[in-house]
């Protein structure tokens, strides 16, 4: 009996069903965290695995016949550093633009004194129950010749209804009216105001943002997949398609390989070996900024 | 509830200023209009105008004549989408999807959310929260691509079911697999993320009402089923609503990237046969006209299944 249980006790001083209770609920979050868990990790088990040992069953816990070769041809690969390079620069530039397009208009229509914010806040609400679909979204970036240029990935996603009201909902309930009152006194504009006062009392909605936004481009592929057909703009998703789904590890990375069986072992190597690429840079910043998008989620649905 | 809120006074929005009153204070607030500017060109270019071209579903759209110049044809396109062989298979498996979906993923955030919040130890809770939540993050791409490297013919699940003593299955070549696959992709993926909505709702619940039931001789189910459950009714309602107004806006991106030559008859739904026959065959018209189909029915769903949970409960949307 450890002190921790004993002082439990002491507190709560649990009836017998509740410890059978506990139990249980405790068994069932851990089998709940080793199905969650386990993919991924074998994912990183196999990227590191010959290929064979896993076609035979004898990858289980621990990387069998360790090798580096699914990792080497990946980081020689021009594609793949192509489509990361991409994917940088739009999420970045993207997420640049839809920060700034929210926040500005969730601060514009967060001032009660707005005339017409109520008709404003409404044309933007509806959007998300009624769209225009596909085919006409497709036609207008089409006609305002964004095909095939980075704009087609940025301006048709600039901003996300819900984040203007979860951004607005903050706005509303962390900015004092007195505050705004105040340096209108001292003759301060509402573009300065914003610009030194709100934004540097909101550094967590301003984070929750980039967060969300930023995570929405770097993981998307559809937009790539319908507005560009130039290979050398492919962001990485798209080009990770190709190699998972479609099954074209390219031509440069298993050009060398001569029997068809070694391509192809090589080539599952591969697909392990890139969605680990592909994952770590998000998997490794998560833990870190976990509460910021809990947050996000918590302002937007609870006072949303 | 509070979205109910939000939303009501623009429905209720008879302000009557006067003339003068109002340009004056329209002018004092030309920045915020300004700030505006970007959202509302925004909102326009890429959501009203498209709403104005998904006219061409009712016209033969030719590109070199624009949407006015193109000729009426009436509910052409709708009836050659009904009159189609592929007309109640997409509306089967995109229903027969989504439905499922609902039924199974819905619940499931529920419990999770109490099982977390009836953890002991507030160190492991936030372990479990962390691990949970990740496969959020994980692009839809590299789901799929998990899903075909441990589904494929000598993938991880083909050697457990061998080391069972079963018999291998070909997962990504069977229609009948297509949805399962969906449907538990989608459950690991999102069960924990959805989980946090509740768990919020959760901390709200004062806890004098759990010790006034401990006081009373409550065990913890009886605490689940008397305090927890209904502290997250409300809640559970809202997003109730809001997932089955969205029935038929299934994803289409992971449903496209599952699909198969083989699993082709159960893996069609509406939202990748729009973008096939528009984009990848170019008929404009006859897409957005199935496209517009789609939002309608989902447009009235919402509607309906607002009043009815109104009436029932009086939560709503608005």
């Amino acid at each position: 009996m450890s002190l921790l249980t004993l002082k439990n006790k002491k507190i709560t001083r649990r009836s017998k069903e509740d410890r059978v209770f506990d139990a249980i609920n405790v068994f069932l979050v851990a089998l709940i965290v080793i199905l969650v868990i386990y993919p991924l990790y074998f994912i990183v088990i196999a990227s590191f695995s010959d290929p064979n040992m896993i076609y035979e069953g004898k990858v289980w816990l621990l990387p069998k016949k360790i090798t580096f070769e699914g990792y080497e041809r990946i980081f020689r690969d021009s594609k793949i550093w192509l489509g990361y390079k991409n994917s940088l620069i739009y999420t970045v530039v993207g997420t640049i633009v839809n920060v700034s397009f929210t926040l500005m208009a969730a601060y514009a229509l967060s001032r009660k004194d707005l005339y017409g914010r109520n008709v404003i806040m409404f044309l933007f609400l509806m959007t998300m129950f009624f769209s225009g679909g596909l085919i006409p979204t497709y036609l207008v970036v089409k006609n305002l010749g964004l095909l095939n240029t980075m704009w087609a990935l940025i301006l048709p996603k600039a901003i996300a209804v819900w984040n203007v009201i979860v951004a607005k909902t903050y706005f509303e309930s962390s900015i004092p009216n007195e505050l705004l009152e105040a340096a209108k006194m001292d003759g301060c504009s509402d573009a300065k105001f914003f610009w030194k006062i709100v934004l540097p009392l909101s550094k967590p909605i301003v984070a929750v943002m980039v967060l969300f936004y930023a995570v929405g481009h770097w993981n998307s592929y559809f937009d790539a997949l319908i507005y560009l057909n130039n290979e050398n703009l492919y962001p990485l998703q798209l080009i990770l398609r190709n190699i998972l789904i479609q099954n074209e590890a390219s031509t440069m990375m298993i050009s060398d390989l001569e029997s068809l069986a070694a391509k192809q072992r090589v080539s599952e190597l591969i697909k392990y070996g890139v969605i680990i690429v592909a994952s770590v840079p998000l998997l490794i910043v998560y833990p870190f900024v976990q509460k910021y998008f809990v947050k996000g989620v918590m302002i937007g649905g609870i006072k949303g | 509830m509070e979205i109910a809120r939000k939303v009501d006074p623009v429905i209720n929005s008879t302000t009557t200023v006067k003339k003068g009153l109002k340009l004056k204070k329209i002018l004092t607030n030309y920045q915020l209009y300004l700030f505006l500017l970007p959202a509302l060109i925004y909102f326009i270019v890429f959501h009203y105008v498209p709403m104005y071209g998904v006219l061409i579903a009712f016209k033969d759209f030719v590109a070199t004549k624009g949407i006015m110049g193109s000729p009426w044809v009436g509910f052409k396109h709708f009836e050659r989408f009904f009159d189609s062989y592929q007309f109640w298979s997409l509306i089967k498996n995109t229903l027969g999807l989504s439905v499922t979906q609902l039924v199974v993923g819905f619940p499931l955030p529920i419990f999770l959310a109490l099982m977390l919040n009836q953890m002991r130890s507030e160190k492991s809770k936030r372990f479990v929260q962390t691990v949970v939540y990740a496969p959020h993050f994980i692009s839809v791409v590299v789901l799929a691509g998990m899903i075909y490297v441990f589904f494929s013919n000598n993938g991880l699940i083909n050697n457990m079911i061998l080391m069972f003593g079963g018999d291998p299955i070909s997962f990504m070549a069977k229609p009948e697999w297509f949805k399962p696959l969906y449907i538990a992709s989608g459950v690991w993926q999102e069960t924990g993320w959805a989980a946090i909505i509740y768990l919020a709702a959760l901390a709200g619940v004062s806890p004098e009402l759990h010790e006034a039931a401990v006081m009373d001789g409550a065990n913890k189910w009886q605490r689940i089923f008397h305090v927890d459950i209904p502290a997250i009714m409300p809640t559970a309602v809202i997003l109730l609503i809001l997932s089955v107004g969205s029935i038929m806006n299934i994803g289409f991106e992971k449903a496209y990237l599952l699909q198969t030559p083989m699993n082709q008859p159960s893996a069609e739904i509406i939202p990748t046969y729009v973008y096939k026959m528009g984009l990848q065959q170019a008929q404009y018209s006859f897409a957005a006209a199935v496209g517009l189909f789609n939002a309608v029915i989902n447009l009235i769903l919402l509607v309906a299944v607002n009043k009815f949970a109104k009436r029932l409960s009086g939560t709503g949307l608005w």
